[in-house]
């Protein structure tokens, strides 16, 4: 850019003088290269930049786990897809996208096998939206986690880019009788969910692509379902297989796994949507603020039921609310960032955030949480997060 | 002229409606089977095969006790229990396993085939998946030792949390401001 304004006189001139300096570098001392490093084929962040996600294998054996999003180092909206959360139930494959075929079939006119070129030639759209594992906060009613990367950490928002599935299960023609779709990834595990087909048509898509490239390899390379809104595990990544059928499946990961068991011992099954969330982070828990005077708090907000309509924030442990500003544009099914200043006296406070979406869904509070779902409902747990700034600048929870 | 015309035009309209855009190839039998993994509560998708727990307790102490221990009782912090906790849903500390919580018979069917072992995933035969499924459940004191599984009998065995389950009721926490 800069090159591009210097007159080409100037730009001459500085050639010339840089030319004469090498010249005389020659004859005296060696001068040492005040020009910059070569330029590389694929682009990495400063050596100076460590934030990493904190992995957690759950077993001894490989690739059952997670990994979460560094969230209180993080800017604007967008994960940096090195840094998207992960869980996964057996490793992650690896996959030659030459030979991958997604396989459409069941209750459907014309069972067809794709291709990835061929789900590239049909019309594309891309779309913000956060993925949120279901699990995500699994231990906080009960444990107050320390940090963001704890508590919330199974949260990202990328730019996803594919074909809406509504246009695939056109091609291959839904029959009426098909209201369900069982979607299998090509992992160890074959993970599987059933989705409803109304999803399937409503805002489904198959991405292809991630943040501008090909996905991940950790976000299913070459394929994955994406249901915006919806918990992680129904966002099937290594997709190969839609079957379309008249009932679900009952597989272990919609039983077993991701329902919630409320205190009457029975447990919601088909607990699709994330429910509106937030949370403040910076400053939030490990960190350290420098001294009084002004702090921006900040943090992110997110709904699967739509677009966040408001984030409040409170300085003074809930007693009284102001609202934060949205940063725009606020997409519908996408993180938001929230901002609000703030003027640290210095003394220990307690800093927190809840929001509101536009269905005008309010975000609850722990004890909320708790009243209604027990402290054993382990999914989708959505309560708000308190921090407490203590006296000496450092972040703890609340 | 103008007939053969529009006969052709409503031709080509028929076959932009049956396949919009004519990507993909047409899925052959083999497509499907290879991936044919799917078993629902009904026992559709059940391959034909037969076992007992008394044969499956062989292959589970080959091929499962490394990491679910003797008697299915798990390695904490390292690998699930498939025994214990019946009973526990309402209690302070519920235990969640395939006895307890797991509503069906076939998804124990169907996630072992797909994802057991663990390290060899599909590596079992169906009779062997009978065998074990019957063991783990043997396991839970749900079939008897000499009792056979197959493809008719595995759906009909009543798990305890048969109707633990509802149906999303959420949003079900009204929160005031
Ligand atoms: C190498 C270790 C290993 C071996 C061997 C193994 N498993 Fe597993 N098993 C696991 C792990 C790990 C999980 C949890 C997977 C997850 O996180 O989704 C699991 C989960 C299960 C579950 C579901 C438990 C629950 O409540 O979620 C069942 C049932 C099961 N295994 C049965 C078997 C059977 C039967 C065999 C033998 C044929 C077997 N396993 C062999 C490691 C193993």
């Amino acid at each position: 850019m800069t090159e591009e304004l210097t007159p080409p006189r100037r730009r001459f001139l500085a050639l010339g003088a840089s030319l004469a300096g090498a010249v005389v570098a020659c004859r005296k001392a060696p001068v040492p290269s005040e020009s910059g490093a070569h330029m590389r084929a694929y682009g990495e962040r400063s050596p100076h930049e460590k934030t990493v996600r904190v992995v957690r294998e759950l077993t001894k054996s490989l690739g059952t786990g997670s990994s979460r999003t560094p969230l209180g180092e993080l800017h604007g909206i967008i994960t940096p897809s090195g840094l998207h959360f992960e869980r996964h139930h057996s490793g992650v494959p690896a996959i030659d996208p030459a030979s991958h075929r997604l396989l459409v079939d069941g209750l459907v006119e014309r069972p067809l096998t794709f291709s990835l070129d061929d789900l590239k030639r049909f019309p594309s759209a891309s779309r913000v939206c956060f993925i949120e594992c279901g699990g995500n906060s699994i231990g906080e009613p009960g444990a107050n986690l320390p940090d963001v990367q704890k508590s919330h950490g199974l949260l990202s928002c990328s730019e996803w880019t594919g074909v809406p599935l509504s246009i695939v299960l056109k091609e291959a023609g839904l029959k009426p009788e098909a209201t369900w779709m069982i979607a299998e990834g090509a992992d160890a595990a074959r993970m599987s969910r059933s989705i409803p087909v109304s999803k399937a048509l409503d805002d489904a898509f198959l991405a292809y692509a991630q943040n501008g490239e090909a996905l991940r390899p950790e976000q299913g390379y070459p394929l994955r379902l994406l249901l915006p809104g919806w918990e992680g595990n129904t966002n099937v990544k290594w997709l190969h297989r839609l079957q379309l059928v008249d009932q679900p499946a009952m597989s272990a990961k919609e039983t077993a796994n991701y329902t919630d068991l409320m205190p009457d011992g029975k447990a919601q099954q088909f607990t699709f949507v994330m429910e509106a969330r937030s949370v403040i982070t910076r400053p939030s828990g490990g960190q350290k603020l420098a001294g009084p005077g002004f702090h921006e708090i900040t943090g992110l907000a997110w709904s699967g039921y739509g677009k966040i309509a408001r984030v409040e924030v409170s300085t003074d442990a809930g007693q009284t609310w102001a609202d934060a500003e949205l940063q725009a544009p606020v997409l519908s099914k996408a993180a938001v960032r929230f901002r609000y200043p703030w003027r640290w006296d210095g003394k220990e406070a307690v800093i927190a955030c809840r929001c509101t979406d536009e269905t005008g869904y309010l975000q609850p509070t722990r004890d909320g949480f708790i009243a209604v779902r027990g402290l054993n409902s382990g999914y989708h747990y959505n309560g708000i997060k308190p921090w407490r700034v203590n006296a000496d600048g450092t972040v703890t929870h609340a | 002229m103008r007939s053969w015309l529009l006969l052709l035009c409503s031709a080509g309209v028929i076959a932009a409606q049956s396949q919009p855009y004519g990507f993909g190839q047409p899925a052959t039998a083999a497509d499907t089977t290879q991936k044919d993994l799917t078993v629902f509560p009904s026992g559709k998708g059940l391959p034909p095969g037969k076992g007992t727990a008394e044969q499956g307790a062989a292959i589970y102490k080959e091929k499962c006790a490394e990491c679910h221990n003797e008697k299915g009782e798990g390695r904490p912090g390292q690998y699930p229990a498939l025994v214990g906790g019946i009973g526990s849903l309402t209690s302070a500390k519920p235990q969640k396993t395939v006895g307890s919580f797991w509503p069906y018979a076939t998804t124990v069917w169907d996630y072992i085939r797909r994802a057991m072992p663990f390290d060899h995933p599909r590596s079992l035969s169906a009779d062997e998946v009978y065998a074990v499924t019957a063991f783990v459940l043997h396991l839970n004191g749900l079939v008897e030792r000499p009792q056979e599984l197959n493809e008719k009998t595995l759906p009909a065995v009543k798990m305890p949390n048969r109707d633990g389950f509802v149906a999303d009721r959420r949003p079900d926490i009204k929160s005031k401001r």
